[in-house]
């Protein structure tokens, strides 16, 4: 089974065996009948996965779809590779069995709002802390569907659903910075309706040898519809969503002289938080270049918290944080090397006569 | 000591034979008392005796000193013949502090000797467990042959040559009362002190001091008249088949067993486990042994334990998680997920007093309808259970053919008498192990209508009703599985009202139809029907006291069958009529009568119950009144 290169490159996919023919968007389309809702952000995501593993060039076979429960959760039923449909919550646990015992497979996992933040939180944050060689796509539509409209650990406060007539009491979780918080080496958010950008993002997320986190604002047209509708509306979405790459000035808004966005994110000395300033009245200098791979977690915890939880506005997308750490599956796989190179490899009838024995004769 | 079979003279001291010696070694909970025990049957081990042992400790790691919850006790029993049990009541107690002595007192019968450390009797030592007055003085331990030793003053003055505190060198007086236990019973010597240069290599001062304490409480027991006898116990060498033998506990002999299993199946072992009592001793011998490709996983909870473990057993490996009753209350849905996907995957269950948090360190066998039932749905487990700590070995192998053959999450149910015990195992040869490798699959296994040729994911094999195991990495095999309901071949989501009914009741087939072997009665009166009229039935860790109390019913001329269920899941084919072949059936357990209660839903046989949930194992005696009791009302 387990076919292990000898040597242990550290490059995200570089002991996945590769395909041995071009594969096409149909080659990852399963034989069933795929049953969200009409007009679900399910469908857009699922498409942008299908078109875009072919890029990866990946044996399909070693390529694996875990999830929990929910309306995301169907993913891998329509994905023709490997996959397990597992249990509320407990895909990334699940997962990091699969992934540290195989690290000759690519491993996707597909959760929701309430799979991933409320009965699973705990297997996320661990997942992420350890840097298992993981890719979690957390579908947040801020709403529970498959339940039939609750509000979920992502709903802004006050909400009004089925459990919360008059409004729900919690504080929610942002994602992005719970993911922080946990250490994960890797976060990022894309949105359901931007094919483009959410394939660049999940691209980026293949190549990361390591926990990726990738948040995809996702809508539920039937129990929460257009709750993105700030970051998707061409008006509004000017104003609303900050996109970040590596390496440029983190700019938004309807363009100033430079052509660059109007509104720029600044560090306020007084604070050290972050604030977003009018570059055309004060200036471009200060206007951070945004840097995925700053060792510090920092500013992009400050990006994470920039966004307006009612609003939406001064939504950060793109990928907030890219480092290198070392995965867990190699570290796991480099002890049992080692183990190995120390003692030999092990030898059964040694370890059962142990040390201290005594012969009957019959 | 029982029987004194001889007695011989060696220089100024008497010497007498015995066949055999329970002590109790009981102190403070940090006094050291588990690695006294440890070490003295070791030596009792390697000097070729049979033994048993019993480690009694609180869940507290260091409880407050001098009291009574903090007292921690390991009793071992050795003979020069074959044992079943840690015996009922010590021949010997060491007792290291008032508590100790108090704590344990009352098992020990008078005649008996009780070997007391007088330092720690101070007024203030006594009043904090109760005492009004000096049991040392009052004459309350009149009857027994009390030895009066100050064993810290003696350790402190053997250690004046080290540069060590009086509190520091105070701490090795379990090592002189090793030495001086190990005088008292012919023990070897070496075997100790090499364990203690060993486990203080770093600091070569401290070994010395413990082997200078150890030597000094030999040479006390040699040279001071208070002890004026010292006994031998011959090897046990008719009571075993020739081999080659180590002592070992249940714990120990799991792990080694599950690192036979995958060897002997070709696949790496995977354990995803939390920490948990008494189960962690798993996790950790196991995680020592990476270089035999042993992939071990300290996960963030139980459920991610065994989630890890069922990911890697999709991923091709044995999957193992090891916990305790609170461990598979919260592992229960993924059991049930193991069951929906049929893959193979080992629970062991190391039972602990329940519910809740319960008793951790004492044992139990209250899980069993945990195991059986407890999960959401029609969800047959196959259950394994041990009885004995070496058997512990055969049978993580025995459970890892089940899993493997019928693709099926598996019960191990060991509990904390097994997992701490000890006794002498007869080292199998590799060669002996069973074969067994799995074929995975590797390629179609279906024809559709239209000639196609497909995989098929729940296509079953005919004999055994297992599905098809298709690991990740095999070229067109690629497949989804699930907890949703599945038509049966393909594998794909159903709802189909008669699908499920049939899916349900292949699950169950599949579990009813595994093969184990029958019970095998023991009755040298006469086979099933034809001999005693009460047989005694037992499963797990009751087959050391059940086992003792028969021998003392046969010895007094009963006549009482007794037959051990090792498969709780399915039951052995011919146990219905076994059961059914005589007038009475008798079941002791330690729990409120769980297997009874599904021998007498299965089988309609009236199984009288003898039940006892104190945290610790039957007694012989006890056990041996029960029978007679049986055996009056039948005759």
């Amino acid at each position: 089974m387990s076919t292990e290169a000898p040597v242990s490159p550290r490059t995200a996919l570089a002991l996945v065996p590769t395909a041995d023919k071009r594969q096409t968007a149909k080659d990852f389309k399963s034989d069933q009948e795929v049953r969200w809702c009409p007009g679900c952000g399910d469908y857009a995501v699922l498409a942008a996965v299908q078109g875009f593993m072919p890029e990866l060039g990946l044996a399909k076979e070693n390529i694996v779809f875990v999830s929990g429960i929910g309306c995301s959760s169907r993913f891998p039923y329509y994905m023709n590779t490997y996959g397990m449909h597992s249990i509320h919550g407990r895909a990334p646990a699940i997962a990091t069995g699969l992934a540290t015992a195989r690290r000759d497979l690519s491993v996707w996992v597909v959760t929701g709002d309430g799979d991933a933040l409320s009965i699973g939180g705990n297997h996320l944050i661990h997942a992420l802390r350890r840097n298992v060689n993981l890719k979690i796509l957390l579908f947040n539509n801020r709403i529970y569907g498959l339940t039939k409209g609750q509000y979920s650990p992502t709903s802004e406060p006050g909400k009004i659903t089925k459990s919360t007539p008059m409004g729900s009491l919690d504080t929610p979780f942002n994602p992005l910075s719970l993911a922080l918080g946990a250490e994960a080496s890797f976060v990022a958010r894309t949105i359901d309706s931007d094919r483009k950008h959410l394939t660049g993002v999940l691209r980026e997320a293949a190549d990361h040898r390591g926990s990726a986190l990738v948040e995809i604002y996702q809508n539920c047209n039937i129990f929460n519809d257009g709750a993105f509708e700030a970051l998707k509306d061409k008006q509004q979405a000017q104003e609303a969503v900050i996109r970040l790459e590596h390496g440029e000035p983190i700019r938004f808004g309807a363009p100033a002289e430079d052509g660059l966005g109007g509104k720029g994110v600044v560090r306020d000395p007084a604070t050290g938080d972050l604030k977003v300033i009018d570059v055309a009245a004060e200036g471009t200098e200060g206007v951070l270049v945004h840097d995925a791979h700053a060792p510090s977690p920092t500013t992009a915890f400050a990006l994470s918290r920039l966004a307006d939880p009612h609003t939406l506005h001064r939504t950060p997308i793109g990928v907030l944080r890219n480092v290198p750490r070392p995965a867990y599956d190699d570290l796991m796989a480099d002890q049992l090397e080692q183990a190995v190179e120390q003692r030999g490899k092990g030898d059964l009838a040694a370890l059962l006569a142990g040390g201290d024995t005594w012969t009957v004769v019959g | 000591m029982t029987t004194e079979v001889d007695q011989a003279s060696q220089d100024n001291k008497d010497v007498r034979r015995l066949d055999r010696v329970i002590i109790r070694f009981a102190g403070d909970s940090g006094d050291g008392m588990q690695l006294t025990g440890d070490r003295f049957t070791s030596e009792t081990a390697s000097l070729g005796n049979d033994l048993s042992t019993l480690p009694n400790f609180p869940a507290e790691i260091r409880a407050p000193a001098g009291t009574l919850p903090g007292v921690s006790s390991f009793q071992v029993h050795f003979a020069d013949h074959d044992i079943l049990t840690p015996g009922d009541a010590p021949d010997v107690l060491v007792a290291m502090n008032p508590a100790a002595l108090k704590a344990n007192v009352p098992d020990v019968p008078r005649g008996a000797e009780i070997i007391v450390n007088t330092d720690e009797f101070t007024s203030r030592a006594l009043t904090k467990v109760g005492y009004a007055g000096n049991p040392l003085e009052d004459g309350s331990l009149d009857g027994y042959r009390v030895h009066r030793v100050p064993l810290t003053t003696l350790t402190v003055e053997a250690l004046k040559g080290f540069d060590l505190t009086r509190k520091e060198a105070g701490r090795s007086k379990n090592m002189f009362a090793l030495g001086l236990l190990s005088w008292m019973y012919h023990r070897p010597t070496e075997g100790t002190e090499t364990f203690l240069r060993r486990k203080f290599a770093k600091r070569p001062e401290i070994a010395e001091a413990n082997i200078t304490a150890f030597r000094a409480g030999w040479n006390f027991g040699e040279t001071t008249e208070d002890f004026a006898v010292s006994y031998e116990v011959l090897p046990a060498a008719t009571a075993f088949p020739a081999g080659t033998y180590r002592n070992i506990s249940g714990n120990l002999a799991l792990a080694y067993g599950l690192i036979a299993a995958s060897r002997c199946a070709d696949l790496p072992l995977y354990l995803g486990s939390y920490p948990i009592t008494p189960a962690s001793d798993v996790l950790h011998e196991l995680s020592r042994h990476k270089n035999f490709g042993v992939r071990t996983f300290q996960a963030e909870d139980e459920i991610a334990g065994i989630g890890a473990a069922l990911g890697a057993a999709f991923g091709g490996a044995l999957g193992v998680t090891t916990t305790s009753g609170p461990g598979v209350a919260l592992k229960s849905e993924t059991i049930g997920l193991a069951v929906s996907l049929e893959l193979p995957l080992l629970i062991i269950d190391i039972q602990r007093g329940g519910p809740s948090t319960g008793l951790p360190t004492k044992t139990e066998q209250a899980d069993l309808l945990q195991a059986m039932y407890g999960r959401n749905g029609e969800a047959p487990v196959p259950i394994v259970a041990p009885s004995t700590p070496a058997e512990c070995f055969t049978a993580a192998l025995d459970a890892a053919r089940i899993a493997l053959t019928y693709r099926t999450p598996v019960f191990l149910l060991s509990d904390g008498y097994l997992a701490n015990g000890s006794e002498p195992w007869r080292i199998p040869d590799a060669d002996e192990l069973p074969d067994l490798r799995v074929q995975f699959a590797t390629g179609a296994n279906h024809t559709l209508d239209d000639g196609t040729e497909v995989f098929w994911p729940y296509k079953r094999d005919s004999a055994t009703l297992a599905r098809p195991w298709a690991v990740p990495g095999t070229p067109g095999l690629e497949h989804r599985i699930g907890g949703i309901e599945k038509q049966d071949g393909t594998g794909n989501i159903s709802y189909d009202p008669a699908n499920h009914d049939h899916m349900v009741r292949t699950r169950q087939a599949k579990t009813d139809g595994i093969a184990v072997p029958d019970v095998v009665v023991d009755d040298p009166s006469g086979a099933p029907g034809e001999g005693a009229k009460v047989l005694v039935l037992g499963w797990g860790s009751t087959y050391g006291p059940i086992t003792a109390a028969v021998r003392r019913i046969r010895r007094a001329g009963g006549h009482i069958a007794q037959t051990h269920v090792r498969s709780l899941n399915p039951f052995p084919a011919n146990l219905g009529d076994v059961l059914r072949a005589y007038d009475r059936v008798v079941l002791p357990e330690m729990n409120l009568g769980q297997l009874a209660t599904l021998l007498r839903a299965k089988y309609l046989v009236d199984v009288r119950s003898i039940t006892q949930v104190t945290g610790l194992p039957f007694k012989a005696e006890q056990l041996a009144s029960a029978f007679k009791e049986a055996l009056d009302d039948v005759h």
